[in-house]
């Protein structure tokens, strides 16, 4: 059996809890507290279970696209246990939409060479949800997205996932390479021990810019003509169940013309 | 005039409520051409139930590839259909499923895309809500042909009676489509109660449900609603995964909502924040989720829903 080269994709987002807004069409990422995708911790995980499983030998390469503090992040899932990043950042890729970090990452992929690519399902902050397809139609490789579990052969160089969407449960299978996606729902991410964290802060993180990858920035193919920020939810009325309160809250529904 | 192409929505074999709303959206700015991709036998069937909304023509193509390889299939279609008719743009409904086929097909063929829309208008601006609905985007696609998705329930169809042309069509399936291959395939039953994005009324339980969904079931029920969830109730097995709401579940925006022992963390926000009426049942005063609800009542929801459904039941009769 050859060693299994996996690649996992991650992205440094704000702070879920983080107030956000826009500013000249993009979102404010300066002033918000930056954090590793939650999401793309499952993913990291999962490829940590799968080396763990099959052995010594295989490697676990980490590829970020992002501004340059994003290697913080990036240090985060080293110290979960991934052995190395690559990081692509550059000034041309500011405010870059999922086609642009798509064909980045793609690029870095097909460039180094993979047989597992894993990602998270999406970014808290964009929540488009299409960058793994994306890739995987990019590459041509096959698309094993929204994976509630992966069983990899590695012998026979082919993954089954079940495919766990709003629509059902599918079983899928396919040959090496494959770009999967993981749901949350399939592992719990560890925390980064101590001997991680301190591991970590050797490990090389290779900052490309974008010339070294080979792709060059078209402008967007989608523009933001306006972004207003809504008034927020009036505060509404709040009650204590003084043995009433189911028929206070029908009333109200009756007052609203719901009921 | 000009098409815009529409991929119809189906649920257990029955056109989905989706499909009417994004023609609506798509005849604002052209003559729409729905499409029904369906098993070899079965598009005629499919495409008779097309009868309601401003629909032009149905376009059917029937394939195994597409039980056989789901997404990448279907975006191969779509991508050919999109060179073959030139349409002003391609509209799918937002989903795990729609979004992934939105992005493929945008690679394809070279064009913009926008996820998540809640209204298209006619010169295909799109509008989106964004970080948890507390911002309105309008945005555009300016390269190629706009590949847009829309949420379900975010547009008022237009369900006056149609008769659209139908006609058949094919497409080639690439080989790269074909190395993921679905091997089984279990679709979610929903049952009798209305679907989740298209219901006008969700009532959730969350972990103060201890498990019991009794009581939460018999208010939906009630109002005619769909039962929803938080992730603490799916993860411990009280429900099923397919009625979780959330970031990482189902967007709702129905008329009503009505959060029964959920607290209101950031990620189930996201999936509920933009519902036009929000009510909360919650033992603790402090709970998150008081702070965007337009009526909240601080008490045990064992004993706040029955007495609701009891309330709701008198005015009935
Ligand atoms: C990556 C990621 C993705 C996530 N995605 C989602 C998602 O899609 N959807 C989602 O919902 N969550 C999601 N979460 C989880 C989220 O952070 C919360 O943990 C979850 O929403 C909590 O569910 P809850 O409100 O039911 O439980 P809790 O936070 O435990 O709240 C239970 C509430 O019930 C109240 N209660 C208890 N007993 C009663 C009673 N008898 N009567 C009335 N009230 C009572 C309590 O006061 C409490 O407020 C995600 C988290 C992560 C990290």
């Amino acid at each position: 059996m050859t060693a299994m080269k996996i690649a996992v994709c991650v992205k440094q987002v704000p702070d879920s809890w983080a107030e956000k807004k826009m500013v000249n069409g993009l979102l404010d990422r300066e002033g918000v507290d930056a954090v590793l995708n939650d999401l793309d911790e499952y993913a990291v995980e999962e490829a940590l279970r799968i080396v763990e499983a099959h052995g010594e030998g295989h490697t676990i390469t980490l590829i970020s696209m992002g501004p340059e503090r994003t290697t913080e992040a990036v240090r985060k899932a080293l110290s979960m246990g991934a052995d190395d990043a690559i990081v692509v950042t550059d000034s041309a890729l500011v405010g870059a939409d999922a086609l642009l970090t798509s064909e980045v990452l793609a690029k870095v992929i097909a460039t180094e060479g993979f047989d597992l690519v894993i990602c998270g399902t999406e970014s808290t902050d964009a929540r488009m949800s299409v960058v793994p397809a994306m890739i995987s139609q990019r590459l041509g490789w096959a698309q094993l997205t929204f994976a509630g579990s992966v069983v990899v052969d590695a012998a026979a160089s082919s993954v089954t996932i079940t495919r766990v969407t709003e629509a059902g449960v599918d079983t899928m299978k396919a040959q090496f390479p494959v770009v999967i996606s993981v749901i949350e729902k399939i592992n719990e991410p560890r925390y980064p021990s101590f001997k991680g964290i301190m591991a970590a802060k050797k490990k090389v993180i290779d900052v490309r810019a974008l010339a070294a990858v080979g792709v060059a920035v078209l402008a967007s193919w989608s523009e933001v003509k306006d972004a207003t920020p809504r008034p927020p939810r009036a505060a509404g009325i709040k009650i204590s169940d003084e043995g009433n309160g189911g028929d206070a809250l029908v009333n109200f529904l009756a007052e609203k013309k719901i009921i | 005039m000009t098409q815009t192409l529409v991929l119809a929505e189906f649920s257990e074999g029955k056109v989905a409520k989706a499909t009417a709303e994004l023609a609506t959206c798509g005849a604002r700015s052209g003559e729409v051409a729905v499409v029904v991709l369906a098993a070899p036998g079965t598009g005629d069937a499919m495409a008779a139930q097309i009868t309601t909304g401003p629909v032009a023509s149905v376009l059917i193509i029937e394939s195994e590839a597409f039980a056989k390889f789901g997404v990448a299939a279907v975006a191969d279609a779509l991508a050919q259909l999109v060179d073959a008719y030139k349409p002003l743009a391609l509209l799918i409904a937002s989903s795990a499923f729609g979004k992934e086929v939105a992005g493929r097909v945008a690679v394809h063929i070279g064009s913009g895309i926008i996820t998540d829309a809640v209204d298209v208008s006619a010169d295909l601006t799109a509008t989106q809500l964004v970080f948890g609905g507390s911002t309105t985007v309008l945005s555009r696609v300016n390269h190629g042909v706009p590949v847009i998705t829309v949420r379900p329930n975010s547009v008022t169809a237009d369900v006056t009676p149609c008769s659209p042309s139908i006609s058949h069509a094919s497409f080639v399936l690439s080989e790269n489509s074909q190395r993921a291959e679905i091997i089984s395939s279990a679709p979610f039953v929903k049952g009798g109660r209305p679907e989740l994005t298209e219901a006008q009324i969700v009532v959730s339980g969350g972990r103060g449900t201890n498990g019991d969904f009794a009581a939460v079931e018999a208010f939906a029920d009630l109002l005619g609603a769909a039962v929803g969830a938080s992730r603490a109730a799916t993860d411990a097995g009280w429900y099923p995964h397919s009625h979780q709401v959330g970031q990482t579940g189902k967007t709702v925006s129905p008329q009503l909502y009505v959060a029964c022992g959920i607290s209101g963390a950031i990620q189930h926000r996201a999936g509920m924040q933009t519902s036009k009426t929000i009510v909360v049942v919650n033992k603790d005063p402090e709970a998150p989720l008081f702070e965007i609800a337009d009526f909240g009542v601080v008490g045990d929801l064992f004993a706040v829903l029955p007495q609701a459904s009891e309330g709701v039941r008198s005015r009935k009769s």
